[in-house]
């Protein structure tokens, strides 16, 4: 297995102008492999920008080793390395035109001109800026200005391209439609993407892979689809999508390997799964994502099974959203749960009254056991 | 209705405002200029008072054809290239001095410009502080220090007798060098404070992004940061040539008789010659000059031209 990118225990100190210490990476171990789209994802602060920046080489690793393509990196310059960046204000060079933009990396590499300008007209064709070359950058829209940062990086053919959230100053429309077209390029292209950002819903849909920053730290590394569902702690759960809290405390363990009993708060038992072995005792929460549960009321009552749990509760606030409505119901032991029933009946009449009497229910499998 | 009435309002508080500065300009600029020009074509009786004519013969002398002054021994009209000397003199003083500003100034500005933000006020501070004291009492420090039994002299003959070398002391002051340096010293602070101002308004990340391309820190220098910066470069070669093509106290202090300039030979018209109608068209000419200069080079590199950095 071949590693693009391997970060290993990688921490980052800065000493603040008031001299205060700040770990703005702390002991990252990543690796991201060749080829695929891979995204550093979590809330401002997290240090995605401080890892991204010394892969590039901008900043040095305090402690740790960064390898590109098996090479250790150690105190190698931004210009020698392999990788090349898409900076999130673009970074654009205000006094050239765009071809002089994109053909700058090229002309530092001494290439033929006519090469350059073969290669030049290919990246902004790629990109769909065919044209353009004689523009200023200030002359160009946003998106425009983004895809000329794109093409500029990517016509050095680099073995890594980097992006820092690249769409974060785009409006939204554009910023859904170059998710796609970036999504697209990768595949055609072939190049490693390491894909910096804060909007969990861009990772969700670009990503090969994704890890989940906090505090300095990667809290979990994995498909979209095993971050959603296999959350590994709370503040993953809470960042990744909405997700429902449940206190509870563990009853036992059961015959089934990490499968306990819980006992939440109000009085519902159910068997749940944890990768963590807990204690008969343990205080934890449980995670159910709000489409995994059902809404029972006068109207209608959810489907039923015998593993289903039952809460009951009021429903406080009804939202119709489209495609779903979300039924916000305060339970009976004091936690506000939201239950989101999708729309899909020719007309989707209300599931309960706002104000009714209502129980939530789920299949007891969909539900996770969280320590933190 | 109530915008216009704004509007209106506003227009005319602006003239008010403005009214302080339009009269500053009338009596201290546009009517003391159309004097010197009236007095230039003017001619100096034997009391060394104007006579108001109408002649070109200041003009004319010049540029080297004197009718009415002899030249050394030959008696007028004759032909005698001093002024022209001295004018050629300056312009070269003055491009030497920029140039010299410019090599000086812009790595210091850049120094100043890319060091820590708690620093960089510091350090413009100390570009500034001689700025505090006398300009004439500086100079006459660079006297104590380059004059034949000065403290340069001293050192190097210390450092000769060190080494069993005979050392003749060398004769600085009062040469052009001494001249020049004198100027690129006095005027140094005002080429780096312009382009000190570009440099710092130049975005960041367009290092970052130059050095992400393959650029060394040398060509991210040449094909990024010098270009940016060319508005201070430009306004810096301003404020230093400028003012380097009329003074006269550097070269009075640090030239003696040996340097003359054009602000020497103006000065010396109004206050030695009694010739106020000859300095004047020294004026206009240097002021010509100048400005002719400074509009080649700023057509040429554009003045202050905004670059919108993204
Ligand atoms: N040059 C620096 N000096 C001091 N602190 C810094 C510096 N760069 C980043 N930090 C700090 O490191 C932490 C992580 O920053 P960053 O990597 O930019 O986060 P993100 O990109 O995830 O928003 C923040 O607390 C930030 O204030
Ligand atoms: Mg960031």
């Amino acid at each position: 297995m071949k590693y693009a990118i391997e970060m290993r225990n990688v921490s980052k100190r800065f000493t603040t102008a008031a001299g205060t210490e700040v770990v703005a990476v702390d002991n990252v171990t990543l690796e991201i492999l060749d080829g695929e789209f891979f995204s550093l994802l979590g809330p401002s602060g997290c240090g995605k920008t401080t890892s991204l920046r010394m892969i590039a080489g901008f900043e040095l690793p305090t402690a740790g080793e960064i390898y590109i393509h098996g090479k250790p990196m150690d105190a190698t310059p931004p210009n020698k390395r392999p990788v090349n960046t898409v900076f999130q204000n673009y970074a654009l060079f205000p006094h050239m035109t765009i071809g002089q933009n994109v053909a700058f990396g090229l002309e530092m590499e001494r290439l033929p001109r006519a090469e350059i300008t073969r290669r030049v007209g290919e990246a902004l064709e790629l990109v769909r800026l065919s044209g353009y070359e004689n523009r200023k950058p200030h002359q160009l829209s946003g998106g425009q200005q983004q895809r000329v940062a794109l093409a500029r990086a990517l016509v050095k053919r680099p073995e890594v391209l980097l992006l820092d959230e690249p769409l974060g100053a785009l409006d939204l429309k554009l910023r859904k439609e170059m998710q796609l077209e970036l999504k697209k390029l990768q595949r055609e292209v072939g190049i490693t993407f390491v894909y910096v950002t804060h909007d969990q819903e861009e990772a969700l849909t670009m990503s090969d892979r994704i890890a989940v920053m906090n505090g300095g730290r990667v809290l979990q590394v994995g498909t979209a689809a095993e971050i959603y569902e296999r959350p590994v702690n709370r503040f993953v759960a809470d960042f990744i999508g909405e997700t429902n809290f449940l206190k509870g405390t563990v009853v036992m363990a059961t015959d089934e390997p990490d499968r306990y009993l819980v006992r939440l708060e109000g009085g519902a038992m159910l068997m749940a799964s944890c990768e963590h072995p807990l204690q008969p005792g343990q205080q934890v929460v449980v995670a159910i994502r709000p489409e995994k549960m059902h809404l029972n009321g006068s109207r209608r009552f959810g489907p039923y099974a015998d593993n289903h749990v039952h809460i009951p509760g009021r429903v406080q606030e009804i939202v119709y959203i489209g495609t779903d409505t979300h039924y916000d119901v305060a339970l009976e032991a004091g936690p506000i749960v939201r239950v989101r029933e999708q729309n899909s009946g020719v007309f989707s009449p209300r599931l309960a009254l706002l104000g009714e009497a209502v129980s939530v229910s789920f299949d007891a499998a969909v539900a996770r056991i969280l320590v933190d | 209705m109530a915008a216009e009435f704004v509007s209106t309002g506003s227009r005319r508080r602006g003239f008010w405002l403005m009214l302080p500065s339009l009269l500053w300009m009338l009596g201290l600029l546009i009517i003391p200029l159309g004097l010197v020009l009236v007095v230039s074509f003017g001619r100096r009786d034997t009391d060394g008072n104007v006579i108001y004519t109408f002649t070109l013969d200041n003009y004319l002398r010049l540029i080297g054809f004197s009718r009415t002054y002899p030249c050394g021994s030959t008696p007028p009209p004759c032909f005698d290239p001093l002024y022209l000397t001295i004018l050629w003199r300056s312009i070269v003083l003055g491009l030497q001095t920029t140039l010299l500003t410019i090599l000086i100034g812009y790595p210091l500005a850049y120094f100043i410009a890319r060091a820590p933000a708690s620093r960089r006020n510091v350090y413009l501070f100390l570009v500034l502080v001689p700025l505090w004291t006398n300009f004439v009492i500086r100079l006459y420090a660079w006297i104590i220090i380059l004059r034949t039994q000065g403290v340069l002299n001293t050192v190097l003959g210390w450092l000769a007798g060190l080494v069993n070398l005979p050392f003749q002391p060398l004769e600085m002051l009062y040469t052009p060098g001494a001249v020049l340096l004198g100027m690129v010293y006095e005027f140094l602070p005002f080429m780096i404070l312009p382009i000190y101002t570009s440099l710092e308004k130049i975005n960041p990340s367009l290092y970052e992004a130059a050095a992400d391309l393959g650029a060394n820190t040398w060509r991210t220098l040449w094909r990024v940061i010098i270009p940016l910066s060319m508005p201070g470069i430009v306004a810096g070669t301003i404020l230093v040539f400028v003012p380097v093509m009329g003074t006269f106290i550097v070269s009075d202090i640090l030239g003696g008789r040996q340097v003359i300039l054009v602000g020497n030979l103006i000065q010396r018209q109004f206050l030695d010659a009694r010739d106020p109608a000859f300095g004047s068209a020294a004026s206009i000419i240097l002021m010509v000059l100048t400005l002719a200069i400074t509009l080649y080079y700023t057509r040429r590199f554009g003045f202050g031209e905004e670059i919108t950095s993204a």
